[in-house]
């Protein structure tokens, strides 16, 4: 059975590690800084305590204050499983780091959720749209679109 | 055998992705109305009918042509989504279409006459079924299979998907249901060959 | 004496007889060797994660019927476990072990079409798509008699399966069960030892395990390249955990290794819809659930080991008729994200089988 990690034990952990990077942290999930993404992940990829070598889904979610991009994690070795979110606020130019030096899985969704979202990942190699024709206007996942 | 790789960059894509953009644009825009459906096979016939008669006038070549045309109908590979599936049910060996020789499934649109459109059409893909429609010879004929390609089925409200294939096509037989049976694909068709078989091409 | 080659660009477009629907990618070859690969899909993309929020949570599993159109009973499914996880839903006996059947069912039947097609592609114009055919009608004949379709089938609710399955069912699928094994031998028996088979997929298209836990493969593809990992094993939903079944796995990670793995799993799959049938409970097939359901604000992830890989559905709600989001994870899309390394430096006849053992379905990778 994959165990479910809990989102407080990892956070107490990380915060020892990286003060600052956690916003909250409750059961399910856990909440990132979007400025301490990238060190976080690296943490949790290459610790062996941790070993999250798998990434199983990146989705982003529209809430209308927020955009939230939520990470899933999984280990092989271990059989468990994480859930860590970040957020980015303001809707004109949003972005974040991009996971894809670490886990080369994130490449095609990363570009999925920048072409229907709208949210910009630096460091992504190949950042264009992936579903909709080059000329398409707007970004249609979003509440707002039509 | 060691061959020295070399990675060049020898065009651009996103120079290509913005082309094939506009290209889709200008699609869209002029595909607001529908075609309308081929059908003067229908004012002929009452014509004649007028005039002699009786129903359809045709001569023994005509006759001839039409029962070559309908016998061997050789359909173009154009198969984007879930009806294709059916399609392939149909060739196999259950349903059998060879048994109406059309057992030819032609890559190639230059050597088909029929293009039987199994699947959703969006607008992405629209300029290229255009493109393979332009190059089939005449005569040729389309068949609409499927509610995706009646009238955009369930997806119609999409933004990205064409409401019918009949908007960039014009179409000879529709066949609902989602995805048809193999016995209404096979009904479809012989449709198809009804309505071949009273075209006349010496009195156009 | 070296020859100075130019690369040129060909395009191996979205209408062509053996890229398994409207795929498209541009070759860079150097002569024949491909040296660089760009794929580009989406033209089959209908915005199914956009229509969603527009329908209740019942409405939406014709929806995911369409996604895979040819494995469509563990799409259902998948979306089904999510929902159930999301809105705490628990579900009778007989109905988890109706859905096992047909979700194994299932596999054999989407395990047929990838591996008769990937012989097509080797060269072996149409005669082992039509033995596979054959049986796949069977399986075909089998899930109309329960539901009434031949393809999107629809048959799964939240909180159950839609009705139970009549007595002739069950008769004929003890026949299936019990002439499948034959027919699987007799296909390993004309296949395996065959020479032009072994010289065309043994060492082709080599996925190193490390590249394939990064790419985040699933599936055969994942197992293929030596890694144990199956959801049904791992984190087991449903009823999977009463039943005995093993996880083959290749060593290289080959197309011949990916296309063994499926035939073993077909296999596998007569075996746990044997123990399936021993144990199958009397009682009802469906819960009681409100039609407009409104689950709690919150979110899940449920996920299934699909024929193509890890399906997972991601629902966020927020205690209304419709789900506020609904992501699908599709292993078919991710499973292309290697596709770039393991066709560089081969040549163009070996692009198209390599592409053929990865599976791939245009409903699922474009949505």
């Amino acid at each position: 059975m994959t165990i479910a990690l809990s989102g407080k034990e990892v956070g107490t952990k990380l915060e020892e590690k990286f003060p600052g990077s956690i916003v909250e942290s409750s059961q399910d999930s856990l909440l990132v800084k979007s400025e301490f993404l990238l060190p976080v992940a690296t943490y949790l990829k290459d610790t062996p305590g941790f070993d999250f070598d798998y990434l199983a889904c990146i989705t982003a979610v529209d809430y209308s204050d927020y955009f939230e991009v939520v990470y899933h994690l999984t280990s092989l070795e271990r059989n468990h499983s994480l859930v860590m979110k970040t957020r980015c606020y303001g809707r004109d130019n949003p972005s974040l780091p991009s996971v894809v030096s670490l886990w080369r899985g994130a490449d095609f969704q990363e570009r999925e959720i920048y072409d229907l979202m709208g949210i910009n990942f630096d460091g992504h190699p190949n950042m264009k749209r992936i579903f909709l024709w080059q000329g398409f206007e707007g970004h249609p996942l979003r509440r707002d679109y039509l | 055998m060691e061959i020295d790789i070399i990675k060049k960059q020898v065009y651009s894509s996103t120079e290509i992705d913005r082309v094939e953009g506009q290209g889709i644009e200008a699609l869209k825009a002029g595909s607001q109305q529908v075609i309308p459906d081929p059908d003067e096979w229908l004012e002929q016939e009452r014509k004649q009918a007028e005039f002699f008669e009786i129903n359809v006038l045709l001569t023994s070549v005509d006759f001839f042509l039409n029962w070559a045309r309908r016998s061997s109908l050789w359909t173009v590979i154009c198969f984007p989504a879930c009806c294709a599936f059916e399609f392939i049910a149909t060739s196999a060996s259950r349903f059998d279409i060879a048994r109406f020789g059309m057992e030819n499934l032609r890559a190639s649109p230059r050597q088909a006459d029929l293009m039987v459109t199994a699947g959703t059409l969006t607008w992405k893909m629209a300029p290229q079924v255009k493109r393979i429609y332009d190059q089939m010879a005449e005569p040729k004929w389309v068949i609409a299979m499927g509610a995706c390609a009646i009238s955009g089925g369930t997806f119609a409200q999409s933004y990205s998907v064409v409401p019918g294939y009949n908007r960039i096509i014009p179409v000879d037989v529709y066949i609902p249901g989602c995805p048809p049976r193999p016995e209404a694909l096979l009904y479809g068709i012989r449709m198809l060959q009804d309505k071949i078989a009273k075209t006349s091409n010496i009195l156009r | 004496m070296a020859i100075r080659t130019e690369p040129f660009v060909i395009n191996m477009g979205p209408q062509h007889p053996s890229t398994h629907g409207v795929f498209r990618m541009r070759l860079t070859l150097d002569g024949e060797v491909v040296v660089d690969l760009e794929p580009v899909f989406s033209y089959l993309h209908r915005g199914i994660e956009k229509l969603v929020e527009g329908r209740t949570y019942a409405q939406i599993i014709p929806i995911t019927d369409r996604l895979d159109y040819v494995a469509s009973m563990s799409n259902n499914l998948a979306y089904v476990v999510a929902v159930e996880k999301l809105a705490g839903i628990t579900v009778p006996e007989r109905a988890e072990y109706l859905r096992v059947i047909m979700a194994e069912l299932q596999r054999i039947a989407s395990h047929l079409i990838a591996v008769g097609s990937f012989l097509n592609d080797c060269g072996a114009y149409f005669t082992p798509f039509m033995y596979m055919y054959r049986e796949r009608e069977d399986i075909v004949d089998l899930f109309e008699m329960v539901c009434g379709q031949r393809l999107t089938y629809n048959y799964m609710r939240i909180g159950g399966v839609s009705h139970d399955v009549p007595d002739e069912f069950l008769v004929a699928l003890d026949k299936f069960v019990r002439r499948m094994p034959y027919f699987i031998d007799e296909y390993d028996q004309l296949l395996a030892e065959n020479e032009i088979l072994l010289a065309r997929t043994k060492g082709v298209g080599i996925l190193p395990k490390e590249l394939a836990i990064n790419s985040s493969a699933a599936g055969p593809v994942l197992r293929g390249s030596d890694v144990k990992w199956d959801i049904r094993k791992a984190d087991p939903y449903s009823v999977y955990d009463r039943f005995e079944f093993d996880i083959p796995t290749g060593s290289v990670g080959d197309c011949y290794d990916r296309y063994r793995v499926r035939v073993e799993e077909m296999r596998q799959s007569v075996r746990i819809i044997k123990q399936a049938m021993e144990q199958l409970p009397p009682g009802e097939v469906r819960s009681e659930v409100l039609p407009l359901l409104r689950p709690p604000v919150g979110e899940a992830y449920g996920h299934i080991e699909g024929p193509k890989g890890e399906l997972g559905f991601y629902l966020v709600s927020d205690n209304s008729i419709a789900p506020y989001r609904l992501h699908i994870r599709p292993p078919t899309l991710i499973n292309l994200t290697a596709l770039h390394d393991m066709i560089i430096g081969w040549k163009i006849q070996d692009a198209v089988i390599i592409f053929g053992s990865i599976d791939i379905c245009l409903g699922e990778v474009d949505r």
